[in-house]
């Protein structure tokens, strides 16, 4: 297996977030500012990266007609694990995530990963899937959190004191000084606009790239040169 | 008349893009005259800072997309630019108009293809895309003046008002008794509204535009109106109100015709109209916001391609229910 098409794969061309538009109820709803967004991610890195690893661990124990249920029980304890610890430590930001942490659950990246990559292949490779994965929607989250925040508050990372601690307390950076903020940015068809335009900038590199290395081998390419 | 003797063959104009964009832009004449005269030389600067804004995005993204920038030729950035400048307050400051423009060129219109591919009226998500962001900017009207005086006062529109004082558990017909409203606000959006209906009638006489869409907006609208006025008058406002307040001319006439996002077949365009009129009543009876065009505009646009779909115009020659593929 190689190992560098697994990173490859999960940061940019099968991300989660751009290329398969899995899980894009909690990526269009958290990604309302920076910290959420972070947050979010980081919460489904880790329960990618391990509900990877377990189910790649149990694979040839778990008969085939029931994997599906067993992978879900597997996703579901690891997320009230998250869940738990969240709400022991980090009790505001787990209000503020509310429902959206509970339906990692149902998050089609996870579960997609487990019954496509890890419940046929082995431990090693099956745990850098998911952490690449996990890693390549964490980074959708926060770019998308980060250029919504951006927009509608002139700001990047406000509270981030909520995760990292209150010695981080008003520590953020003003990006744009004293603006009114694009509201609909903040708002859910911001999320949207902001998705399609990432979408559409990843297409315009993807096909930037293709040129520059072979350039005007097909015709269509030509075509859309000219 | 001697018209009915000309025999065939007959010279025909192929009308193009842009002479249909003139003439609705020529149409609008007499709106932004009255609206100058009524709200002073903020009308012409919104015009001037929209218009820009539209043709200048279309002219980067058509660099971007690597097309001639020479289409902007066509007039149509030109009028989008138009419509969404008349529909902003005329005290706007100026990045109001220039995001305006920006959004409904490169959002509404060219992530979609460019002219032609947009299943949105491009002005409309403009518009709307401001009255999310800016609510306080977007409903601060100045009044009605019937000069170009200095001491115009800014205070909400005949529409905010009467929908925040019904809120207040008056009813309309001690509402219509406030000062300054009677006179200013009803008589000033009268003559808005008559300059629109003039030119709409122009570009109906032109056949620039069909009747379907226009009559269909007002009918929704007046029926709607109607009914519930008639059920209950100080509650909800006459159909002449609603025709004669906010968007309704400029809407009708000019922004639900639009021929790429309205629906295309002649039954399709009235259904197409009695909703946009409809809904619009709708938004400004019940909804959120004062005024409800241009939602009502972008939800009936989702419905045009079904519209179209289900009232397919008959071929000559053929039975009258032909079989659906």
């Amino acid at each position: 297996m190689n190992l560098a098409k697994l990173v490859r794969d999960g940061l940019w061309t099968n991300n989660p977030g751009l290329v398969q538009l899995l899980g894009l109820c909690p990526l269009l709803a958290v990604s309302n500012n920076f910290v959420n967004a972070l947050s979010l991610g980081l919460a489904t890195l880790f329960v990618l990266t391990v509900s990877n690893l377990t189910v790649s661990a149990i694979r040839n124990v778990v008969r085939p007609e029931i994997r599906i249920p067993v992978f879900v029980m597997v996703i579901a304890s690891l997320v009230t694990l998250v869940e738990l610890v969240m709400n022991a430590y980090l009790q505001t930001l787990y209000d503020i995530l509310g429902i959206f942490l509970p339906i990692i659950t149902t998050n089609c990246a996870i579960i997609g990963r487990a019954e496509a990559f890890a419940s046929k292949n082995r431990v090693l490779p099956a745990l850098i899937d998911g952490f690449m994965m996990g890693l390549g929607f964490l980074l959708v989250l926060v770019v998308l959190g980060g250029a919504r925040e951006i927009l509608s508050l002139g700001t990047l990372g406000q509270g981030l004191h909520l995760l990292l601690g209150d010695a981080f307390e008003g520590v953020y950076w003003t990006i744009i000084p004293d603006t009114q903020g694009l509201l609909l940015a903040a708002l859910p068809p911001g999320a949207f606009i902001g998705l399609g335009l990432m979408i559409a900038l990843k297409n315009v590199i993807d096909r930037r790239v293709k040129q520059w290395r072979q350039p005007s081998s097909s015709p269509v390419a030509a075509a859309a040169n000219a | 008349m001697n018209r009915d003797l000309i025999s065939s063959p007959h010279l025909r104009v192929q009308p193009s893009v842009r002479g249909v964009m003139l003439r609705v832009l020529g149409a609008l004449l007499p709106g932004i005259a009255v609206c100058t005269g009524l709200f002073g030389p903020g009308v012409l600067l919104n015009l001037l800072w929209c218009i820009s804004a539209a043709v200048l995005t279309e002219v980067l993204v058509m660099a971007l997309r690597g097309r001639s920038w020479r289409v902007i030729g066509d007039g149509s950035a030109v009028l989008t630019g138009a419509l969404l400048a008349l529909a902003l307050p005329p005290d706007a400051p100026w990045w109001l108009p220039v995001l305006g423009g920006l959004f409904a060129v490169a959002l509404g219109k060219q992530v979609y293809g460019g002219i032609g591919f947009n299943p949105f009226n491009p002005a409309m998500v403009g518009y709307v895309v401001l009255l999310i962001s800016f609510p306080v900017a977007m409903t601060a009207w100045p009044a009605p003046h019937l000069a170009w005086a200095a001491d115009a006062v800014s205070q909400a529109t005949a529409l905010d008002h009467v929908r925040t004082e019904l809120t207040q558990g008056r009813t309309l017909s001690e509402i219509q008794l406030d000062p300054g409203f009677a006179g200013h606000q009803l008589r000033g959006w009268l003559w808005v509204s008559l300059a629109y209906l003039a030119g709409g009638l122009f570009l109906l006489q032109q056949r620039t535009i069909g009747w379907q869409i226009p009559l269909g907006v007002l009918l929704g609208m007046g029926l709607m109106a109607l009914i519930f006025w008639g059920v209950d008058s100080d509650r909800y406002a006459s159909p002449l109100f609603h025709w004669t307040s906010g968007a309704a001319m400029l809407g009708a006439f000019f922004i639900a015709t639009d021929p790429v996002s309205a629906s295309t077949t002649p039954r399709g365009r009235l259904l197409f109209g009695l909703g946009v009129g409809a809904l619009t009543w709708i938004i400004r009876s019940w909804g959120g916001y004062p005024d409800g065009f241009a939602f009502a505009v972008l939800l009936m646009n989702i419905l045009a391609p079904t519209l179209d779909r289900y009232t397919p115009t008959r071929v000559y020659g053929t039975g009258r229910r032909p079989e659906r593929p």
